[in-house]
């Protein structure tokens, strides 16, 4: 199968990398104030093009939002 | 009236002793007049995932000129957690600060000592500036700071119940007794609570509900400020010992019909 969990949601595996995930799903200029991880494990922002998506994958892409 | 003295942490100078968080508020202007009104230098924030659905407002943007932001790790419950949502504030932040919380009950929001130390251990060593919200206890907030904490953040009633602080003779003791800044965090319901906590020796005061759902936010984030402010100068100032009977404060001589 080729999917992948990004934040909770299946969606089918299209993106190669990190860094066109981040291209496809956010329109934050270079995503700028996101932060990722891929199963549990942060992906720095300088290795987001060089890091491959394999089906199963879980991303969770994150930012700051209003806390206390 | 002004401190002379700023609050320092880890190396920082911040001349506010009050750490404003930024959710709740009935309003993004709300939020922007009272984290004015309030002279805070420090808010809190949460990391959280993104909306996949499109366009969000950026708390960055909208704040990160203004304040420094202060990532949180809200909701985490184990020690795995809070060190991977500190890790990922850095990455979004590029800030190395985080305000430490790992919750072992999620009704009342109550601090889980174990998994904090765990993850006050861990973070330290990968190089963070540890906050952690901690329980008001004097032993857990020592062994916090020997850990290397830069600072302590002990509740003085659960998150958001503004009961106040349940037991000032534990901040006290906290205060006179770990040698890193201690920063009463959670409780706080209004202005003299602010005032009491500085009283006891606090370094500084960190609130959010407070003011958010405060009838009048902005006017509130103000009462905040002026408590904070006051509660420092009397601490500094340093109060009278308290008496069992009373003792005049007008001369006992020249009474009339004497």
């Amino acid at each position: 199968m080729t999917t992948i969990h990004i934040n909770g949601q299946s969606e089918p595996l299209v993106a190669r990398t990190v860094a066109e995930l981040i291209a496809e799903k956010s329109d934050i200029p270079a995503g700028h104030g996101l932060a990722v991880a891929v199963n549990g494990k942060l992906v720095r922002r300088a290795d987001w093009a060089v890091t491959a998506l394999e089906p199963g994958d879980a991303v969770e892409i994150v930012r700051a939002m209003q806390g206390g | 009236m002004r401190q002379a003295d700023p609050l320092v942490i880890a190396g920082q100078s911040f001349t506010s002793r009050l750490l404003l968080g930024t959710a709740g508020y009935p309003n993004r202007q709300v939020m922007l007049d009272a984290l004015a009104a309030s002279g805070a230098e420090i808010a809190t924030a949460s990391i959280r995932r993104v909306s996949l659905q499109g366009y969000e407002e950026s708390l960055v943007e909208l704040l990160g000129n203004r304040v420094r932001l202060l990532p949180n790790t809200a909701g985490c419950q184990t020690a795995r957690e809070a060190v991977l949502t500190a890790e990922l504030a850095r990455e979004a932040l590029e800030t190395n600060w985080v305000k430490l919380e790992v919750i072992g009950d999620r009704e009342l929001l109550y601090p889980d000592v174990a998994e904090l130390i765990v993850a006050t251990e861990e973070l330290v060593a990968k190089g963070f500036v540890v906050l952690p919200y901690c329980n008001d206890d004097p032993v857990t907030c020592r062994r916090l700071a020997d850990l290397g904490a830069a600072a302590v953040m002990p509740l003085g009633a659960p998150i958001g119940s503004g009961l106040g602080i349940l037991n000032p003779h534990l901040i006290e003791l906290i205060c006179a007794r770990v040698g890193v800044p201690v920063v009463l965090d959670a409780g706080i319901g209004t202005a003299s609570d602010a005032a009491l906590a500085m009283e006891l020796g606090c370094a500084a005061v960190l609130l959010n509900t407070a003011v958010s759902k405060a009838r009048d936010p902005v006017r509130m984030a103000a009462a905040m400020r002026a408590g904070v402010e006051a509660g420092h100068s009397a601490r500094l100032a340093g109060r009278i010992p308290k008496r069992r009977d009373a003792e005049a404060s007008s001369p006992q001589f020249g009474l009339v019909g004497t």
